[in-house]
C-alpha cells in the first residue's frame, strides 16, 4: 500500500453563515502523487488546498499531512509544517515592496538559508519559470503571468515535499501554462507530491495525474491514475 | 548556532532599514523617546553634584565663631582657652578678618568688590572642625559658644548641608517617579510605533506566516526595531545632557567651582551611561514585545 502524504477523513468545512464549502470529503495523496483538482467556481477546489495548507481548520473531520494531523497540531509547530509545503496563491500574494529576487528568497530567509546559498537557489528558481532576468523587477511592473511564475518560484525555490498549487495557470497564456505544467511534471518526477487546482485539465495534457472532481463541496468522481 | 545569528542579523539589518526607511517620521519619535529620557537624567546629574557638595561640606562638621567687631585680643585668648580640650573639637584655627578678606578675593575672585568697599568687613572667627561624626557634639558646642563673651554668631556649617540633604533625598524619590512615567510614555511610545510598523506589515506577515515563518522569525525585527528605538533615544538623552552640563558649567563659571572642588561639575560616568542604556533599551523592547505580541494574534493567515 502506498504511503499517505494528506488525508482528509469526512472532512467538513462549514463558514459562518451556515455555508459548506466542502461536505463529509475523503481524499487521500500517496507521497510523490500528482492530483489535479478540478471543478467549477465554488465547487471547492481552494478550500480543499487551504484545508491541507493549514490556513483553514475543518469543522468536522481529520486532515492528516506528513502524519501531522492539522486539526490538534500545536499552533507553534504549524511552521515548520509549512516549510514542506509549496504553495502557489491564485492572488500571487507577492510582496510590492520587494524586488522579484527578494520574494522569492523569502522560503530561504524563513528558514535560514545562508546568503550564498540563497543566491544560487534563487537564480535557479526564476530560470525554472523563465523570470531570470526580472530578479531586480519590482512586482508590480510585472504582468499577471510573470506575478504567477514568481509566485511558483518563490513555492519551490527550497525543494519542498508537496506543492500546492491554486490555479498556478489561470493568468498565464498558453506557452507559459505549458511551462508550468512542464515544471510541474518535472517536480512530480523527481518524488515532489502535488495537488494542483485547475478550471482547466486538458492543459495537463497527458501527464500522470490523478483528476478528482469537485462539485459543491462533494467529490464526485475520485479519480485514477492515468497510465 | 550560526543559523540563529544569521536570522538575527537578518532582523537586526531590517529594523536599520525601516528606521532609515521613515527617517523624519523615525527622527521625531527618537528626540520625543531622547527629551523624555533627558528630563530625569538631568535632574539625576543635578541631584548628582548637589549631593557630592553637600556630603563633602558635611563629611567634616565645622563650627565658625564670629568674633564681635570690637572684639579685642583679649577675647580672642579667651575664646581660644576654652576651645582647648574640648572633647567636641578635633582642630581649630584663628582666621583674622584680614586673612578672611584675602581668602575672599582669591576664592571667588571678588577683589574689585571688595576694594570698592573701601574697608573690611568681616570679622575674625574662630573655624572650628569637629570629630567625625561629632555634628551633634559640635551642634551641643555651637548654643554653648554663641553665649560666650566676644562671640557675635556661631553657626554650624552642617545645618545647611543636613538640610540639603533631606532636600537630594525628596529629590530622588522625585527621579524616580519622574522617570517611572517618563518610562512608561517609553514603552507607550515603542508600543505605538511598532503597532503602526504592524499594520503597515500586514501583508508580509500574512504571507511570511503562510510559508512557514514562526512567530519568533516575525516578532524579532520588531523587538530589534524597539530596542534600537531606546538605545538611539539614551544616545540623544545623553548627549543633551551633556551638552547642557557642558553649557552650564561654562555659565556658572565662579558658582561652578564653589559647587565641584576643581571648578568640573558631576557628569555621567560609565556605570550611569550603562545603566541607562540598559534600561532604555529594555524598555523600547518591553515596548515592541507587548506590541507585537498583542498584534501578531489578529494577524492568522486566510
Amino acid at each position: 500500500m502506498e504511503q499517505s502524504m494528506i488525508t482528509l477523513s469526512g472532512v467538513t468545512k462549514r463558514h459562518p453563515g451556515g455555508h459548506e464549502a466542502v461536505r463529509r470529503l475523503d481524499l487521500s495523496v500517496a507521497r510523490g502523487e500528482f492530483v489535479l483538482l478540478t471543478g467549477h467556481s465554488g465547487a471547492g477546489k481552494s478550500t480543499v488546498l487551504k484545508l491541507m495548507a493549514g490556513i483553514e481548520r475543518p469543522t468536522e473531520g481529520t486532515v492528516t499531512v506528513s502524519g501531522q494531523d492539522l486539526g490538534t497540531i500545536r499552533s507553534s509547530a504549524l511552521p515548520y509544517l509549512r516549510r514542506n509545503l509549496g504553495l502557489v496563491f491564485q492572488d500571487h500574494k507577492l510582496l510590492l515592496d520587494r524586488s522579484v529576487f527578494d520574494n522569492v528568497a523569502l522560503p530561504l530567509r524563513i528558514t535560514g538559508f545562508p546568503g550564498a546559498d540563497i543566491g544560487k537557489r534563487v537564480r535557479a528558481a526564476l530560470d525554472r519559470v523563465g523570470l531570470r532576468d526580472r530578479e531586480r523587477s519590482d512586482p508590480l511592473t510585472l504582468s499577471g503571468g510573470e506575478q504567477q511564475r514568481v509566485c511558483i518560484a518563490r513555492a519551490i525555490v527550497h525543494r519542498p515535499a508537496v506543492v500546492l498549487a491554486d490555479e498556478p495557470t489561470a493568468n498565464l497564456d498558453e506557452a507559459y501554462a505549458l511551462e508550468i505544467v512542464g515544471l510541474f511534471r518535472r517536480l512530480h518526477e523527481v518524488g515532489v507530491t502535488l495537488v494542483v487546482s485547475t478550471h482547466s485539465p486538458t492543459a495537463f495534457g497527458d501527464a500522470r495525474v490523478r483528476q478528482v472532481a469537485l462539485r459543491q463541496g462533494i467529490i464526485v468522481r475520485p479519480g485514477e491514475v492515468k497510465a | 548556532m550560526s543559523r540563529l545569528l544569521r536570522e538575527h542579523g537578518l532582523a537586526f539589518e531590517d529594523a536599520l532599514r525601516r528606521l532609515g526607511g521613515q527617517f523624519v517620521a523615525a527622527f521625531l519619535n527618537l528626540l520625543v523617546i531622547g527629551i523624555a529620557l533627558s528630563l530625569p537624567l538631568a535632574m539625576y546629574v543635578v541631584l548628582g553634584n548637589v549631593s557630592a557638595f553637600s556630603r563633602q561640606a558635611a563629611a567634616e562638621p565645622q563650627l565658625t565663631l564670629f568674633l564681635q567687631p570690637d572684639a579685642d585680643a583679649t577675647a580672642a585668648r579667651s575664646i581660644e582657652s576654652r576651645l582647648k580640650g574640648h572633647a567636641a573639637i578635633g582642630r581649630y584655627q584663628f582666621v583674622t578678618k584680614a586673612t578672611a578678606l584675602e581668602d575672599l578675593k582669591k576664592a571667588a575672585g571678588l577683589s574689585g568688590i571688595v576694594e570698592e568697599l573701601g574697608r573690611n568687613p568681616l570679622p575674625d572667627a574662630f573655624v572650628v572642625t569637629g570629630r567625625p561624626d561629632g555634628a551633634e557634639a559640635l551642634e551641643a558646642l555651637r548654643s554653648e559658644a554663641a553665649k560666650w563673651p566676644g562671640v557675635d554668631h556661631a553657626q554650624l556649617d552642617t545645618l545647611w548641608a543636613r538640610q540639603v540633604e533631606a532636600v537630594i533625598r525628596g529629590g530622588r524619590m522625585v527621579v524616580v517617579i519622574l522617570g517611572t512615567l517618563l518610562g512608561v510614555a517609553l514603552v507607550a511610545i515603542t508600543f505605538n510605533t511598532i503597532r503602526l510598523q504592524i499594520l503597515g506589515r500586514r501583508e508580509e506577515i500574512e504571507v511570511s506566516k503562510l510559508i512557514g515563518a514562526t512567530n519568533a522569525f516575525i516578532r524579532r525585527p520588531f523587538l530589534y526595531l524597539g530596542t534600537l528605538q531606546g538605545l538611539i533615544g539614551a544616545c540623544i538623552a545623553w548627549g543633551l545632557v551633556m551638552f547642557a552640563v557642558g553649557v552650564l558649567e561654562r555659565e556658572l563659571g565662579i558658582a561652578a567651582s564653589l559647587i565641584a572642588q576643581d571648578g568640573v561639575l558631576r557628569r555621567l560616568d560609565l556605570s550611569d551611561t550603562i545603566a541607562l542604556a540598559v534600561l532604555a533599551g529594555g524598555l523600547g523592547w518591553f515596548g515592541a514585545w507587548l506590541s507585537v505580541t498583542l498584534h501578531l494574534r489578529r494577524f492568522e493567515p486566510s
